[in-house]
């Protein structure tokens, strides 16, 4: 049925759902277009390739940029093996008792613990109890804990879109449970998997609260050089320059332009994680 | 009498005093039989009454469920299947499986043969010559030797379903089991399956769970008529049809009930 036969059928609920929809999008649109409009001027090639100067009213932001994508980097490395195992084992391996409702029901509420929550706990593991530190370290291990129940939650499910009958069909040929997992299973739900997993790394990308006690810095005259270094980050050098700058009036265009590049940044993930899914559709069908 | 017709063939399944039961269901009673070997064995009854059940219990599909559980014995070639000893996926190798809707893998076409071979660990250099003999022998060699790297999915049901017995002839087993091969085909790929199943039983041993009597009729050679989890009469195919021992087999036969 086309959009106009759909209107002149049953015009009211029709037109509510199409204004909630057109509503939701001008929120959207509006945030995009107040950052990007006052951010682009700021934005230029030595906004990004320079470090910040004159106490940090010009120059650029290059050590918050390394500084997030090291970060995400990090907590990819810590969260993405253990999360995904943990997935397969509760979906493949563990039966579906007492026990298994207890950890999946654990494995949620997690996700919906508050982040500085997160960073709370960050500090007194990794940074006081584990002596790391605050370094890039502490803070991509924190992020990768925040991230593990998205990404365990999203592997499980898409895990489950595998059709049973795919499981029996290995399984019947002699392959053992691991082989049925690793050669079928896995593959035919990579695209739900990295779908899952970049959202939740683009939303650990941008988390200020979790890596604030645990080693962002206001200000570091380089980039990281080992794990255990303090570092910039975007979201929390935006945090600072919107709220705790001496001059928040100067740096205000720096602002704007830093969350104009957190932005980008994070869609730029987001499309990484639609052309992931899209390339393993095609590849399947 | 059974007996007298089997004494001429050689047994291969042998199940004695299976019960089966899903939680405090009993969905198998107390099953007796032997399957001999070479031949093609059906199975029919009613919607419910665990013919697709004991199928899968031959090459313990079962493991995968959790509350399912199994008393008596099913020995394979004289071994014990249910024997802590046995190695379910050499078992599962031996006893190959067609289902009831086609099933092929998320791959290509010659990957979906080719998988099953590489897991038993086939030597490499055969596994190309394996592929297309196996595709041969399941007629389907011809409508897809254009295509082979093809995803499998886009094969017609029909195509789907002849793929999935070229991989499980692949590995080279000596039992096939077909649960309803031919239940989500058209007539036209259904006689080609049948035509197939009396080609492969000069090689393999089959069980076919089927609804359809005439399907069992064509194909068999001896038939099992299931009630309730219970076998309530097996015979060579001929007499199931013409002259059961059983009323009950005789009612299910002429449509009376199912």
């Amino acid at each position: 049925m086309n959009f106009k036969a759909i209107f002149k059928e049953n015009p009211l609920p029709a037109t509510m759902l199409l204004f909630c929809t057109l509503l939701v999008c001008t929120f959207l649109f509006l945030i995009l277009g107040e950052i990007f409009s006052k951010g682009l001027s700021a934005l230029s090639w030595s906004f990004i390739f320079d470090a910040p100067k004159n106490g940090m009213t010009k120059g650029g932001i290059l050590p918050a940029i390394v500084g997030t994508l090291l970060l995400t980097l990090i907590t990819t490395l810590a969260s993405l093996p253990i999360g995904i195992a943990c997935a397969i084992y509760l979906s493949e391996y563990a039966k579906n008792n007492t026990t298994t409702q207890i950890i999946r029901a654990a494995i949620r509420n997690l996700a919906g613990v508050p982040s500085i929550i997160y960073g709370l706990f960050g500090l007194a593991l990794f940074v006081q109890g584990l002596q790391l530190g605050t370094s890039i370290l502490s803070a991509g291990l924190t992020l990768g804990l925040l991230s593990l129940p998205y990404i365990i939650t999203t592997t499980e499910e898409a895990l489950k879109t595998v059709p049973q009958s795919m499981r029996e069909g290995a399984l019947a040929l002699g392959a053992t449970q691991f082989e049925t997992i690793r050669d079928i299973v896995l593959p035919a739900s990579i695209p739900g998997i990295a779908t899952g997993v970049i959202l939740s790394l683009s939303r650990a990308a941008g988390e200020t609260a979790p890596i604030l006690f645990t080693g962002a810095a206001f200000y570091v005259t380089g980039l990281p050089g080992n794990l255990f270094q303090e570092f910039m980050a975007l979201p929390y050098h935006l945090y600072m320059l919107t709220t705790q700058h001496q001059s928040i009036a100067t740096v205000r265009p720096l602002a704007y332009g830093t969350a104009a590049v957190l932005i980008i940044l994070v869609f730029m993930l987001n499309i990484v994680a639609f052309m992931i899914r899209n390339k393993f559709r095609k590849q399947l069908k | 009498m059974v007996q007298a017709a089997l004494v001429k063939t050689k047994p291969v399944i042998e199940i004695s005093d299976l019960n089966l039961y899903f939680g405090e269901k009993q969905v198998l009673k107390n099953i007796q039989l032997t399957i001999p070997q070479k031949m093609v064995t059906a199975m029919i009854g009613p919607s419910g009454c665990g013919k697709s059940t004991l199928l899968r219990t031959l090459n313990r599909l079962h493991d995968l469920s959790p509350d399912a559980r199994i008393t008596g014995k099913v020995t394979i070639d004289g071994q014990d299947i249910f024997h802590k000893n046995t190695l379910v996926n050499k078992l599962r190798k031996k006893v190959g499986m067609v289902f009831q809707k086609p099933n092929p893998f998320p791959k290509s076409i010659y990957d979906n043969v080719a998988y099953g071979l590489q897991i038993n660990g086939f030597p490499k250099d055969k596994i190309p010559q394996m592929v297309e003999e196996s595709l041969r022998k399941s007629y389907i060699f011809d409508e897809v030797k254009d295509k082979l790297q093809e995803p499998a999915t886009r094969l017609s049901g029909g195509q789907q379903q002849r793929l999935c017995i070229a991989r499980t002839i692949a590995v080279k087993p000596e039992i096939i089991l077909m649960d309803e091969p031919c239940s989500a085909l058209d007539p036209l790929s259904t006689l080609k399956i049948e035509e197939l199943i009396l080609e492969l039983k000069n090689d393999y041993t089959i069980v076919i769970v089927t609804h359809n009597m005439q399907q069992a009729a064509r194909v068999s050679d001896f038939t099992a008529f299931m009630y309730l989890g219970e076998l309530i009469e097996f015979d060579e195919t001929h007499k199931i049809f013409n002259n059961p021992e059983k009323q009950l087999t005789e009612n299910y036969i002429k449509g009376h009930f199912g």
